[in-house]
This record gives structure tokens, C-alpha cells and sequence, in this order.
């Protein structure tokens, strides 16, 4: 991976800390070594573990695209000092679906024409997931609701929403097949 | 990663991408041909977070790369103190106008636009310098301690001072970058009924979500650079790069990043030098990644206008004549500044027929953000003020919203204000008739279960459900396809067919739309293959102009059309001396060819077994014309038309507005893909609902003061209403396949038509966008 500096190279005045944290990610201890302890979880992730997948385009939390799961709740990376997330389950688009084998959210969202450029795509399949685990039946308002944090900027949303219901659909009708 | 290996990154994430849509297509009918919606062969990876954007790649011993901006709006640069910088530990260069080795300048149409500025800072965020450092934080302290000392000038901020020439050139151009006159007709005709009106339109910015970046690699001595870059149009950005370092073209090879959208923001040169002499200046590979500030300081935005617009019309609402004065703020520096000034003039009439026009036209420089493409392309601008204006008719007349316009509209055959006569289906009536038809809501202010959440105002719970009032209103557009005014444009497309797989090389930017869907769907229908791969899109291939002006189905689409019918021919060549067939018997159905006068299928697969054939075809469009100095000329290659209904809940207490459903019936020509037009139709909407009623960007005394997604609001999934779409397919004979470009349509007149939606529910005459609270309430 990339070659970043340790704290010392980037300054004095970067209260350094030569010390190597662990992060938690995808069910495997990370080491995080001589990382300025400025950084924010998805830089960490990006540039420090090489885990590509969460992006960044506003860096304030308001477009969603760096979501998260920390332990359990989703949470934009960009908000979140990632040497405050040591001890916590942090799990990335990465730690959705093996590559090549994506999960039924993934591929309602290739399916349904969800995707344009893709950019924000991670981040609400992030959200996706979280959403149908805390509610596997949302009414097309509450896919509004819940989701409104992550910005889209290519689909208008329609395909996303028909994607989201898809999954809730095939969800039931495997449920209710299971139980028949 | 060494150079090689990004580029087999990239190359291995399209391939698996192709692998795996291809895999999902094993043992099924033959799919995914022109007509069908199969999955975007980039699907997966986007999905799975493994496709690589240009912020994904990175190169062993890799420098992080920052640009210092101009604070000031318009100032003298009296001198800059580098050492402070160089100072820093971890710092590897720090470069300004002295360290440019070729053409200082840049640009698409004029090359007026510093690569840094050297003498004079023209807006807040113009380049200054840059450096290039071992972390990001390290880079952010670098520029800090540069120090510039400014002769700070007053600024040109009203562009009607560069009309009348009162205030002092602030560029050796002048401050103004092109006046176009349109004269026809009878300029003395008038009507039974006379509307007029000034109207405004916002700064707004394309706001994709994948920020600029890109990687540069230097060949070793320094020879040549390797450039992954998030762009629009690869060879232009070659072309304009290679001058500023003074190399020859072929020295400086971009392959395409992936492109995190574009909507014409990445049409113009941003980071892409600046990474590029870093590299060269290091040795070492330079990565440059803009924040959303910089991003929108650092890339064109669509222009804001002023235009006033008077119609003359019979007592029957029939247009007698045109007339406007349009007046186009350009920011700092040239950019597309000019063609989007044709676009606005030359379609001001609207889809309308009119046979008289006086318009008058100027695009200005200013001491703003430069501006120049936005999807819509000047037109976005010219159909606000004519579908207002078509309302005020409406009312003058005392006829209806849609009654008016089916009145005027025009069709094929009819001649535009500028001579220019409209060759292609020009289906306006069917668009708007088609559009009158879809269902209206069927659900009351606040919906059926009378959740206060869907009110105006949502979450906030701010509204009276008994004071919201609903509205609907209309808009109709007419919009160019392709480049006009005598640009040869063109795209490249390769193709090899080899042991029944067909390889395409082109070097068409895919941004998000689709095209490497469509790509794979023309080989699959042309010649009867199933595997379709995709080479890397890169400038070892001719150019395939820009993704923009909603032509790449056209254009693209139509060399890889050639490219492939070229190889059927060497197909059906071999074929026929192979089995003694004449070749023009020769057609493909499925998977075969096969004789249409006899009984020889031959599979596709069998057929190519251990050959190779190989074309490359360049498809050219029409020429176009410049047009006179009345604005007289056939400047323009093709039109699309289209039109939409907005239903919109006001609250005209607090002047917040929730947009319920968009209704449109659009001119397509012919689906290629249903579910990427009605993927372009829907994205395309959000940026017109976005534009009618949020989304500004907002400079005071040349300062922007809202240049992040705190402040600069774009339409999430509770702002976006439901979109009812229907297709208007009537194939297009001028088009390769039929098929007319749909990206820019759908952001046109959907923004008056919610508009014209506000106005009809709370009576006001609203004439600026975005429409703001306070224009509703006070």
C-alpha cells in the first residue's frame, strides 16, 4: 500500500503519537502504526488499511458516502477520529460481501439500475443494510426517511428506492417460503 | 504500484466487472442487445466498493499534491515568499508561473486561463501555487506558510458594466467574451397581446459526488507523464496539457480514472496540470484529491443569467415575435463562456415556431468563479425565461398552461430564428399531449395517512396542513444535440473479433451514464456475439470528443456501430469465401450467421475460430455552420425535445415547498436501454427540481460563501418527488441508431415547470431561480 509518513515526518507541532493502534475491521485486528492521530476513520481506512471502498465527497457529514457501520450504527467515516474507534466492530462496504459474490442488497442495486457512477453507491448499501436489519418491510416514505443522508447525484433516487423494495420483497418471499 | 500495475488495475477491475456480467448471462437467451436493459458491466464493482476512482489510485512512493488559491476576488500579486514552505520538513516541491515550462495558459475554446496566476488573481480560488509533500497535513502547512502579498483591486462583480464598457478591462481580452445578434423576420411585427419580463437565473453547480483527482507518474528523465484522471474528454485535456508542459502529445498519455460523475464540471482543465508538473518536478508520482471547498472553487459552473423576454402574439395566442436581451455572467475566465452564449440565444424561442426575432445576446468576464458546461448548456437558462413567458401568454390570452403550447408548437419542417430548419422528429405535441396524460397524484396534500412529515418542511413539522396550497405547472423544451457552429466532432471506436468474443477500444469517457453498457449492447446486436470485453478507455486510440452535449449514444454509439459493421463485413467476407456464398447474403440472427437465401448457419463463435478481425471507424456528424452577424446559419446538428408537469404543496407562510410528482413525456428517439433512460430522465430531474428551489451557489462582493453541502443544498430522497415517465420513440433517421442523446432534456424544463407550479399555487410572479423562501413568503 501506500507509503504514508509516520507522525514525525508530517511535524513538530502534530502531537505525535508513535504508538500502533488496533483497529477492528471486517472481523480482523488492524494495526495502525505512527498515524497521526488527526485522522479521520476513513482516512485511516483508505490510505492506512487500503480498504478503498468507503468514500469521501463532502467531508462534513452531510452525503453519506464514507458510512460505516461502529459497532452496529452507521456512521459517516469522515466524522469519527478513527483512534476513538479502537475496541469497536467497524465494518466497511468491504465486510458486506466477499468479492464477486454480492449480497442480495448489492445486487438489487446492479439490477434495478441503481447505480450510475457509483460514487455514492458504497455508502447506501451500507445504509441499505442497516435500514432492512431495523425494518425489513419500509414503506417508500420510510426508504425516504432513512435514507435522505446519503446524497445521489446521478439516479434522481427512483431506481435506489424500486432496489431497496426489491430486496424487501425477496426477503419476505424467503421468509415466508421458509415457513410454508 | 508502479505504472504498469494501476494500469492493470483498473484494466482487472473493468475485466471482472465484464467477467462477472457475462458469467450472469451463461446459459441464457440471447440478451443484452440495442432495446434490452442488461446490467452495467461496472456494476458489481461499483457495488462492492472495488471499482477504482481516480481517488483510488495510488503508486509506490506516491507525494500528495495541494494547490494554493487566490483569497481575493480580483488582486495584483505583488510578490510570493516560497521559503517558508520549503521549510517544512517532508515538503518536495513547491511550484508557481515560473515553474510552467510551456504555454502559461489554458482552456477549451480560449486559452485566457492561467495555470497559475502570475500578475493578477481574477477570482477567490484562482491557483497560486502548489506543493507537493509526504501527507496531506503536511501539504495543508506548506501552503500556510506561503506567503503572497496582494495589491487588492476593486472587483467587476455587475456583469452589465462589462455591456456598456464602464469599468476597466481586468483582462487583456476585454470583458467580453462574445455579443451575438439574432435578427429575423419582421423586426417591427407585433401582436393583439404584448408579455414582457426580466428574469434571473442562479449560479449552480454540477456537485458530483466523486471529488477531482487524479495520479500522475513521470516517465523516467523527466520525457513524458503518465496521467489517471476523472475527465470528460481525454485527448482535449492531452491536448491542452501537453502545451503547458511543453511536450509533444504523445509524450503525455491520460487513461480515464473512474469518473465519480461529471455533468460538465470536468469539461475544463482543473487539476490535471498542476498534478502533472508536480510529478515531473518530483520524479515521483503526485496524487492530488480536492475537498468539496476546492472542488467548488476549483471547477466551471453554469452561468447565471439575466434575460428579458417580450412576446408579441395574436389574441389567439399564436407568437408573433420574439425579443430578448440575454445577459450571461462568465466569471473570470473564457471556458465555454461562448458556446453556451449560442446555446441560450439560439434557443430562447423555445419548441415554438416563430417567424420574427430580435434577441441580443453577451457572454461577460467578471471577477466570479468561472463558468462554463452544466448539463443543459445555456439552455437551461433560455427555457426558464420562455416557459415563464409562455405562461404570462397563457394568462394575456386566457388560455391554458398546455393549450398555449400545443398552439405554438413546433415540428419537423418548421424554421428555427436563425433560418436553421428542424430536419429532425421533432415530436413536440406528442410530448406534451403524452405528458397531459400521465395520472396526476392520487394522493391529497400530506398523503392518505396524513403524515405530517410529507408536508413542506418535512422533519421540521413546521407546516398547517390546512394552509398548504398545491399547484401544477409546465415546461416544454427544445435542446441541440451534439457541437455546433462548425466543430468537427468526432469519436474513435476499435473493434476486434476473435474466437467469438468482440473487444472494443474507445476512448469515450464513461461517467456514470452508461455508455460501457451500450458499448457491449451494439456488439452483442451487430455481430451475434455474447462476450463483449472492454479495453482500458485511454488516448492510445483517437479521440471520442467529450461526454457532453448529450452525444455520446450518437456519437460513440455510432463508431462503435461503424466500427462493428466494418468487422461484419470481414466476417461475412470470410464466411462466404469459406462456404462459397455470396457475402451479401450473409446476415446475423442470434448467435449465427447465416444465408438468407439458402441454409448455411454458421455460428458466430465457429465462424471466428482462430481469426481475427479487426476495424477502426471514425463517425462524424453533419458539418455545422457559424452562424452571421444577424445570427442567421445552420449551426446546430440535431434537436431532442421534451416536456414536464410539476405538481408542488406550497407553504406560503414560510415559503417552503415540498415537489410531490414530476410527470414527463420525453423524445428519445429510440430506447437503446430503458432503464438508463429512465435512469437519466430521473437524475436528470433531481438537478432541475434542485436548480427551481435549492440549489445556488452564492457570491457577495466575489466571495462564495456557501462552497460545501452544509450550505449548498442538493435534493436527497425527501426532496425528490415521484417521477412519472413515458418514452416518445420515434427512431430518428439523421441518428446512427435511432436514437437521440436524453442526459440534458430532463434538467431543462423541469426546473420553470415547478416554478410555474409555485406560481400557480400561491398567485405570485416568481422570475428568479432557485426560487427562496423569501420569495414565497414576503
Amino acid at each position: 500500500m501506500s507509503p504514508t509518513p509516520d507522525a514525525g515526518e508530517i511535524g513538530a507541532d502534530h502531537v505525535g503519537t508513535n504508538q500502533i493502534y488496533v483497529l477492528h475491521v471486517n472481523g480482523q485486528d488492524r494495526e495502525v502504526r505512527d498515524a497521526w492521530v488527526g485522522e479521520s476513520l476513513l482516512y485511516v481506512l483508505r490510505e492506512r488499511l487500503g480498504l478503498m471502498g468507503s468514500k469521501g465527497a463532502c467531508e462534513q457529514g452531510e452525503c453519506g458516502s464514507c458510512s460505516v457501520l461502529v459497532d452496529d450504527e452507521l456512521v459517516c467515516g469522515c466524522l469519527v477520529l478513527a483512534a476513538t474507534a479502537v475496541g469497536q466492530r467497524i465494518v466497511t462496504i468491504e465486510g458486506i460481501a466477499p468479492v464477486g459474490a454480492p449480497s442480495d442488497v448489492q445486487q438489487a442495486f446492479v439490477d434495478a439500475g441503481a447505480v450510475q457512477c457509483g460514487f455514492c453507491t458504497p455508502g447506501l448499501i451500507m445504509a441499505t443494510h442497516a435500514l432492512l436489519d431495523r425494518s425489513p418491510e419500509p414503506t417508500e416514505y420510510e426508504i425516504r426517511e432513512e435514507l435522505s443522508g446519503n446524497v445521489c447525484r446521478c439516479t434522481g433516487y427512483g431506481r435506489i428506492i424500486d432496489a431497496v423494495q426489491r430486496v424487501a420483497v425477496a426477503r419476505r418471499g424467503a421468509t415466508s417460503g421458509g415457513a410454508s | 504500484m508502479s505504472a504498469a500495475s494501476v494500469q492493470a488495475s483498473v484494466q482487472a477491475s473493468v475485466q471482472a466487472s465484464v467477467d462477472a456480467a457475462v458469467d450472469s448471462a451463461v446459459g441464457a437467451p440471447v440478451s443484452g442487445r440495442l432495446g434490452d436493459s442488461p446490467v452495467r458491466p461496472d456494476g458489481v464493482a461499483k457495488v462492492q466498493g472495488s471499482f477504482a476512482f481516480s481517488g483510488d489510485l495510488s503508486a509506490d512512493g506516491f507525494l500528495w499534491g495541494a494547490t494554493l488559491r487566490s483569497p481575493h476576488p480580483y488582486a495584483r500579486i505583488v510578490s510570493i515568499d516560497l521559503s517558508g514552505a520549503w521549510a517544512i520538513n517532508g515538503v518536495e516541491a513547491v511550484i508557481t508561473a515560473d515553474d510552467v515550462p510551456g504555454k502559461p495558459t489554458y482552456g477549451l475554446i480560449d486559452q485566457d486561463q492561467p495555470v497559475f496566476a502570475s500578475e493578477y488573481v481574477r477570482y477567490v480560488g484562482e491557483p497560486v501555487a502548489a506543493v507537493a509533500a509526504n501527507h496531506p497535513d503536511t501539504c495543508r502547512r506548506a501552503l500556510e506558510a506561503i506567503r503572497v502579498e496582494y495589491e487588492v483591486l476593486e472587483p467587476l462583480i455587475d456583469p452589465e458594466r462589462c455591456v456598456d464598457g464602464s469599468f476597466p478591462p481586468i483582462h487583456p481580452k476585454g470583458n467580453v467574451f462574445r455579443h451575438q445578434r439574432i435578427v429575423r423576420g419582421d423586426v417591427d411585427a407585433t401582436g393583439d397581446v404584448m408579455v414582457e419580463a426580466t428574469y434571473e437565473i442562479g449560479m449552480q453547480d454540477q456537485a458530483f459526488l466523486g471529488l477531482e483527482a487524479a495520479l500522475a507518474i513521470p516517465d523516467p528523465g523527466g520525457e513524458g507523464v503518465e496521467l489517471y484522471v476523472a475527465t470528460q474528454w481525454l485527448h482535449e485535456d492531452r491536448h491542452q496539457i501537453a502545451a503547458c508542459l511543453d511536450l509533444p502529445d504523445e509524450k503525455v498519455r491520460l487513461t480515464l480514472g473512474g469518473v465519480g460523475g461529471a455533468f460538465g464540471a470536468r469539461e475544463d482543465i482543473s487539476l490535471q496540470v498542476h498534478t502533472c508538473l508536480l510529478a515531473l518536478r518530483t520524479g515521483r508520482p503526485v496524487r492530488i484529491a480536492y475537498s468539496r471547498e476546492e472542488s467548488f472553487l476549483g471547477h466551471v459552473h453554469r452561468h447565471p443569467a439575466r434575460i428579458w423576454m417580450r412576446h408579441h402574439a395574436t389574441s389567439e395566442g399564436r407568437i408573433v415575435k420574439v425579443e430578448a436581451r440575454i445577459v450571461m455572467d462568465g466569471g473570470a475566465y473564457a471556458s465555454t463562456s461562448s458556446a453556451v452564449l449560442i446555446n441560450a440565444v439560439t434557443h430562447v424561442q423555445g419548441p415554438y415556431a416563430c417567424e420574427n426575432a430580435v434577441v441580443d445576446g453577451w457572454a461577460v468576464r467578471t471577477n466570479h468563479l468561472p463558468c462554463g458546461a452544466m448539463r443543459g448548456f445555456g439552455v437551461v437558462q433560455a427555457c426558464f425565461a420562455h416557459e415563464s413567458q409562455m405562461d404570462r401568454l397563457a394568462a394575456a390570452c386566457g388560455l391554458d398552461p398546455v393549450e398555449i403550447r400545443l398552439r405554438n408548437a413546433m415540428q419537423t419542417g418548421d424554421r428555427l430564428i436563425t433560418g436553421q430548419v428542424i430536419e429532425n422528429v421533432a415530436p413536440v405535441r406528442e410530448c406534451i399531449l403524452e405528458t397531459a396524460a400521465l395520472p396526476l397524484p392520487d394522493e391529497p396534500v400530506g398523503g392518505h395517512d396524513g403524515d405530517p412529515m410529507r408536508l413542506p418542511g418535512g422533519a421540521g413539522l413546521t407546516a398547517d396542513r390546512s394552509h398548504i396550497r398545491r399547484g401544477i405547472g409546465w415546461g416544454v423544451a427544445i435542446k441541440n444535440l451534439m457541437y455546433s457552429e462548425g466543430f468537427d466532432d468526432y469519436s474513435t471506436a476499435r473493434v476486434t473479433l476473435r474466437d467469438g468474443v468482440a473487444s472494443l477500444k474507445f476512448a469515450t469517457a464513461e461517467v456514470g451514464q452508461g455508455f460501457v453498457t451500450l458499448a457491449g449492447q451494439i456488439a452483442r446486436s451487430v455481430l451475434g456475439v455474447d462476450d463483449v470485453v472492454l479495453e482500458p478507455i485511454d488516448t492510445t486510440v483517437g479521440s471520442a470528443g467529450s461526454t457532453s452535449a448529450s452525444r455520446q449514444t450518437w456519437m460513440s454509439g455510432g463508431a462503435v456501430d461503424g466500427a462493428c459493421r466494418l468487422v461484419r463485413e470481414q466476417l461475412f467476407a470470410h464466411v462466404g469465401a469459406v462456404h462459397g456464398v455470396d457475402p451479401l447474403r450473409l446476415a446475423i440472427a442470434g448467435r449465427d450467421v447465416v444465408d438468407t437465401m439458402g441454409d448455411l448457419r454458421v455460428p458466430v463463435a465457429e465462424a471466428t475460430a482462430g481469426q481475427v478481425f479487426e476495424d477502426t471507424f471514425e463517425h462524424h456528424h453533419r458539418p455545422t455552420e457559424e452562424l452571421d452577424e444577424n445570427g442567421q446559419g445552420n449551426c446546430h446538428t440535431a434537436f431532442a425535445f421534451v416536456a414536464h408537469r410539476a405538481v408542488v404543496d406550497v407553504d406560503p407562510e414560510l415559503g417552503l415547498v415540498k415537489v410531490v410528482q414530476i410527470a414527463t413525456a420525453q423524445d428519445v428517439g429510440r430506447a437503446l436501454n430503458p432503464l438508463s433512460v429512465i435512469g437519466q430522465i430521473e437524475g436528470g430531474i433531481a438537478q432541475g427540481v434542485g436548480l427551481a428551489v435549492m440549489e445556488e451557489i452564492v457570491q457577495i462582493d466575489g466571495r462564495v460563501r456557501n462552497a460545501n453541502f452544509t450550505d449548498y443544498l442538493l435534493p436527497t430522497f425527501l426532496d425528490m418527488p415521484d417521477v412519472v415517465a413515458t418514452l416518445i420513440e420515434q427512431p430518428d433517421p439523421m441518428a446512427p441508431l435511432g436514437a437521440k442523446g436524453v442526459g440534458e432534456p430532463p434538467c431543462i424544463s423541469s426546473t420553470p415547470a415547478v416554478v410555474a407550479a409555485i406560481r400557480d399555487a400561491i398567485g405570485k410572479d416568481l422570475t428568479r431561480v432557485p426560487v427562496r423562501p423569501s420569495d414565497i413568503a414576503f
